[in-house]
Formats: structure tokens, sequence, C-alpha cells
């Protein structure tokens, strides 16, 4: 992986990150906010964490994505657009994210770990392989218990839009 | 990374990407023949010989057609949904092994060790193509077909990925090739005739291999949206669609990513059920480069064969109603996906003793 | 009043619908088959086969003026046609006879003669009113032009169509 390639995949990232934000569009704003999970998920890939940007394209890009356009093409649009910007608002989210990259940059500059380079990885790695033995293995029962946890959220969902209006 | 690799690439991603472009072309022409077959016509024969040069014709009409861009329309959008169609039809190839080797060089273009999911992966960004076409078009029917669309491809990508579980579960890889060389070890997973082909095991194994195929070929037909399922453009009901408010070259865009749905999806499933490009008797590439072109010849058969069904199985169902595919997909293929998972993880332990 | 259609009970097996479509593919994989073996009944190929040679002696294709065994056109341009014509197709420009002629008694001839073919409904009534049988529906009915100018058979073309009718009616003879 180039340097080149991880400037532009970043850079695909941020800037459709931020197109989220600034769309009026919410379809557009949806859009943007898939094209950045492909940069992210591309990101991954050259770290070599091909499962984790794949299963970040299948289930967000491809999955949650969807849904959420599902549901945006329901809604009207126009009134969106139509909405004055709140300038206020706009500026204190401004400020919260200017604040936020702040901390982080003070982090991890005082993060012994993030300053010293990491050797590549070995050959070749099965990561799939390697994320189902530590899930299966070492983190068995946090894994069950998270399994049990969505299976009780699954169930709640169905009961509560199966029940009849009265 | 050498040179040879960058030209063999190369050379692979032009060669398939022709093949491909070709088979589609000709896909349209087999649909015409066969459509006009079945109802006792005779199709198009005029353009050529037995009407062979008809896509080119098609081609050209297309293409000399009036461009047509509604003003209601998000202009931005519309032009980007034929695009967004296409692709990722056509990328989700680039995993799928489409021969043995051919002069040493293995006829796959990235061999990722994430493969299946990598065809999910791009196989439900295709969703957007449509979703987006029919929302740009600012249209009632074109927008009724991309709501249908988002709705029956999340049901049906669900049973899509559990289907395919039991063949992982057998192979022990989520890659693409290794799926090939376990079915060229131990027989196709439908029909298991290689190696120690008496054992009952196998055989046993073999029924949930036919329930996961099944499962899988019908998601293939919900995720290319092919009849019976073909409820985003259903003719009838929408008038076709997301794509009424195409014209010219977009629509053969749609047409065509349509079509290479079509052919990715029986170059999965002859990757993952049918034994890839192993045909019994017939020797790898590493035995000379003519077994290596008669083994892709072999795989193309396959997804020619697979095509047909496609369209014999779309001349003579009717279409299902909303509900009933959805109600087919959530309550019926998902459950049989998930006990099915359990059927060949229960048997799964006794074959390895034998 | 409504009428409730009682719906057939389905046992597990018909539910299923899976024999049903198993049948429906053999049906359709029968029609192909015989398709391909050629044992199907097929349409005609239009341009290489044609009905022409078995089309009845009635049938009414596209309306021809006929001229007689003198060469003389047999309209006498009385427009009773042009009258009768229900969507109006025909157009008829009369003109005089000179008196050296040799058919002077016949007073008038068709100048213009057009029938608008895209008007036309090939109904048959001109030939039925004419009293002079010089207005024929022929057995032509590939009738095809790039323009609506195209597709007005002028006199020239109407005779052509036509050709030399040998009728029965003969009262314009010189010995009469």
């Amino acid at each position: 992986m180039s340097p080149f390639l991880f400037w532009v995949f970043a850079l695909m990232t941020l800037i459709f990150g931020a197109a989220v934000v600034v769309n009026r569009n919410p379809v557009a704003s949806a859009l943007s906010l898939v094209v950045s999970f492909l940069g992210l998920a591309a990101l991954f890939m050259s770290l070599d964490a091909f499962f984790v940007g794949i299963i970040q394209v299948l289930v967000y890009a491809g999955a949650v994505m969807v849904l959420f356009l599902f549901i945006i093409m329901l809604l009207n649009l126009q009134a969106e657009e139509r909405r004055r910007i709140n300038w206020l608002a706009a500026a204190g989210g401004i400020g919260v994210a200017v604040i936020l990259l702040v901390q982080i940059c003070f982090v991890i500059g005082d993060f012994q770990a993030a300053q010293q380079t990491f050797p590549p990885l070995a050959g070749s790695t099965d990561d799939v392989w390697n994320i189902g033995a530590l899930l299966f293995r070492n983190y068995n029962l946090p894994f069950q218990i998270v399994g049990v946890l969505v299976l009780v959220a699954t169930v709640g969902v169905v009961l509560l839009s199966k029940r009849e209006p009265r | 990374m050498d040179f040879a690799f960058v030209v063999t690439s190369l050379l692979k991603i032009v060669g398939i990407l022709v093949v491909i472009l070709t088979m589609v072309s000709y896909a349209v022409y087999a649909e015409r023949r066969v459509s006009a077959f079945i109802q006792d016509r005779l199709g198009p024969n005029r353009v050529g010989p037995a009407g062979l040069f008809q896509p080119i014709a098609d081609m050209f009409k297309l293409l000399l057609k009036e461009d047509f861009t509604p003003r209601s329309a998000n202009t931005f959008y519309y032009w980007l949904a034929p695009c967004l169609a296409v692709m990722p039809a056509i990328i989700t190839i680039a995993v799928v092994p489409f021969g043995s080797t051919l002069f040493g060089v293995p006829m796959v273009i990235a061999d990722v060790n994430v493969g299946i999911l990598f065809v999910f992966a791009i196989a439900s960004l295709g969703v957007y193509g449509i979703v987006i076409g029919g929302w740009a078009s600012n249209s009632k029917y074109p927008f009724l077909g991309g709501i249908r669309s988002s709705a029956q491809m999340l049901s049906y990508e669900l049973s899509l990925g559990l289907a395919v579980i039991p063949v992982f579960l057998l192979v022990g890889n989520l890659r693409l090739t290794s799926v090939v060389r376990y079915q060229i070890e131990h027989g196709w997973f439908i029909a298991p005739f290689v190696g120690d082909w008496t054992n009952p095991w196998k055989w046993l194994l073999a029924i949930p291999m036919i329930i996961s195929f099944l499962v899988f070929m019908i998601a293939i037909f919900a995720e290319t949206n092919r009849l019976p399922f073909d409820l985003p453009e259903a003719e009838q009901e929408l008038a076709g669609g997301y794509n009424i408010e195409y014209s010219s070259m977009k629509f053969a865009l749609y047409f065509l990513g349509e079509y290479a749905a079509m052919i990715t999806g029986s170059a999965v499933i002859v990757t993952l059920f049918l034994g890839g490009w192993h045909f019994p008797g017939i020797p790898d590439g590493s035995h000379g480069w003519i077994f290596g072109l008669i083994n892709i010849a072999v795989f193309f058969a396959k997804v020619a064969a697979l095509i047909f069904i496609f369209m014999w199985v779309r001349w003579t169902l009717p279409r299902f109603r909303y509900d009933q595919l959805m109600r087919l997909g959530w309550l019926f293929f998902f459950e049989i996906a998930l006990v099915n998972i359990f059927l060949v993880a229960a048997i799964l332990p006794y074959t390895s003793r034998l | 009043m409504a009428i409730t259609v009682p719906r057939p009970k389905l046992n597990w097996r018909e539910r299923s619908y899976l024999p049903a479509i198993v049948a429906g593919l053999a049906i359709t994989f029968k029609h192909f088959k015989n398709m391909l073996l050629g044992r199907t009944k097929v349409t005609m190929q239009y341009p290489e086969q044609k009905w022409d040679s078995s089309l009845p002696d009635h049938y009414r294709g596209a309306p021809a003026l006929v001229q007689d065994e003198d060469g003389r056109v047999r309209c006498v341009a009385c427009q009773l046609c042009e009258f009768i014509c229900p969507p109006r197709a025909i157009k008829i420009i009369p003109g005089e006879i000179p008196s050296a002629d040799r058919f002077a008694k016949v007073e008038k001839y068709p100048e213009a003669f057009d029938i608008d073919m895209i008007r036309c409904i090939f109904c048959g009534m001109c030939e039925e009113v004419c009293p002079e049988q010089a207005i024929f529906l022929r057995k032509d009915y590939a009738i095809t032009g790039f323009t609506r100018a195209d597709m007005v058979h002028h006199k020239e073309k109407l005779l052509e169509i036509g050709g030399v009718m040998h009728g029965v009616v003969l009262k314009w003879n010189e010995k009469k």
C-alpha cells in the first residue's frame, strides 16, 4: 500500500464525511456516507484487515444504508431542504468537532504506543481465521452474551411492531 | 509487485471483461430466442444467420436513440444511477476463479481470502443503482420500483448469506479457489461423484447441500431482480419500474447491469456448488495449456447452462406479489437456511471420521 | 350483493407449490424442445413467404382504376365514389373530353384521381357504387410510403395497379 493511496482514501473518507453534514438533501447525505464508508473500508484493507473492510462494506454500505435510504425516501424531502440554517447551532457543532480533534491530537501525542512504528505483518495472515479463533476461543463467553443481547433486542422489536393498535 | 503479475492481471481483466460483455449481449439475444421458443414463436432471426448479429443491431439502435433527461429529474443522480447499476455486477467476477491455470498463471483476477464476503459486499451495492435511479427520476412508478428493490434486497441478502455457510463449514476457508479445490478432491457439493463416492455420509451431506443450493439460487433470482422476483421493474404493475424515465445508452446500461448480474450470479453458483471449472476426467491446466483452455470452457459452459435455467424459470413462473415475496424471504428461506446450517454441522463430525 | 368466492382447501403438497412449479417447468421445456426439433408449426415468414397465391377472390385490397380494351380509362368522373367514400379518401377533378376525340360522347374523364391510402378503409363501396365498372379493389395489400404524400395514389399509380379490364358494360362503343 503506497502512501499515495492512503491519502486518496483518507481524503475521500473525510471529504464525503463532511459532505454528509453539509448536504441539504438527505438522500445526497446518505450517499455521501456510503462513499465515506467505502473509503474507510479501503483504509482497513490497506492495513491487511480484509475481513473488517469487507464487513464494513457489506453491513454498513450494503445493508444499513439501504435501510436508511428506504426510510429517507419515504420522508418529505422538500421540508428539510427549505429549512433555514441555524448558524448558532452550526457554530456550536463545529466547535465541538474542533475540540474533539484537539483532544485526539493531544492523546496521540502523549500515547507511547502511538509513536512507535509497528513491524509489517508476516507474509499472509488469514485474518478471517484469526478473528474467528479469537472470538470463539479467547472471548467465547462475551461473544455469546452479545449474541443473546442481540436476540433479545430482535424479539423486543418484533413484539413492539406486532402490537395491535388500540 | 513484479512486472509479470501486472501484465497477466491486466490481460485477465481485459479478457474477462470482453467475455462478460459479449456474454451479456448474447444473453439478451438468447433470452429473446428462448422466450420465443417457449411461446412457440421464432424470435429475432433476421440480422445475420439465425439472427446472430441481433446484439450488434440492438447496440446501434440504443446508441443512436435520443438521450432524454426529464426536466424534473435530479440530473446528477439521474446520470450516476445507471453506472452504479453496472459496476457492482462486473466487479464481482474479480474473485471468481473461472479456470485452473493457463501457462502457470492462475485464472482468477484477485484470489482474496474473504472471497465470498467480497461477492456479497459488492452485490449488495448493486441495489443503489436501482434505488437512486428510481428516486432521481422523480416519477411515481420508478420511485415505487426503487422502494421495492431496497426492501427486497435486504430480505434476500440474509438467506443468501446463510445458504452458503454450510459450504464454508466444509471447506473451512472463505477463499473461492479453496472451494473449487475442495470440490475437486471431494466431488461437487450437490453431486459428489469424485473420490470415495460410495461413502454414504457424503451422500447424506449432499442433501443439505442441495437445499443450500436451491435457497442460494432462489436468493440469487431475487438479488438479480429476475422473474419470479422482478418486482422493481414489474412491467404489468409499474410499467417497467425504475427504468421508465431512462432512454438510450442509460437504459442500455441498466439492461447490461441486469444481465451482467445474472452472469456473475451464475458464476458464483457454479463456483460454490457445481465444482467451478472442474469436470470429472479433465485434468487441470498444469498438464498443458490445452487443458487450461478446456477448463475455462467448462466453466463458461456451466454458467451458460445456469443462464438457460434463469430464462426457463422466467418464462414459466408468474410474478410473486409483494407481501408473498417478503413472507417467502423472511419466514421461509431464512428458516430453511438456518436449520440447514445445523443439519450440516450435525452431519459434519461423522464424515471426517470416515 | 357481494359474492364470496370459496377458496379451495389445499393440502400440504399443493400449498408448497413445488409440484405445480415442476409441472410448469416441464410444460415450457416441452415447448422449447419441440421448437428446437422443428415439430412446432410457426408463423409464416412474411417477406419470403406470402399469402398471395391463396388469397380468396373476394379479397379487398387496394382500389384501382381500370382501362377498357381500347386503352380508355373507364372512369367517367361521375364522382359517385367520391360521394360514397366513408372516409373521404377519393378526390376527383373532372376534365372535359374534346369533341374531336374518339370518345367525345363520354364527355368527361378524370383529370386527376387521387386516393389517399392512409384514409382508405378498403370497404369496397366505391367498387359497388361505380356505374361504369371502372374502379375495383385489387389484391395489393402492402401499401407503404415514407411520407404522407407517398401514400396518396395518383391516377397513374391507380391505372398501373388496375390494368386492363374486359368488362361487361360496353356502352361507349362507337357502334352504340
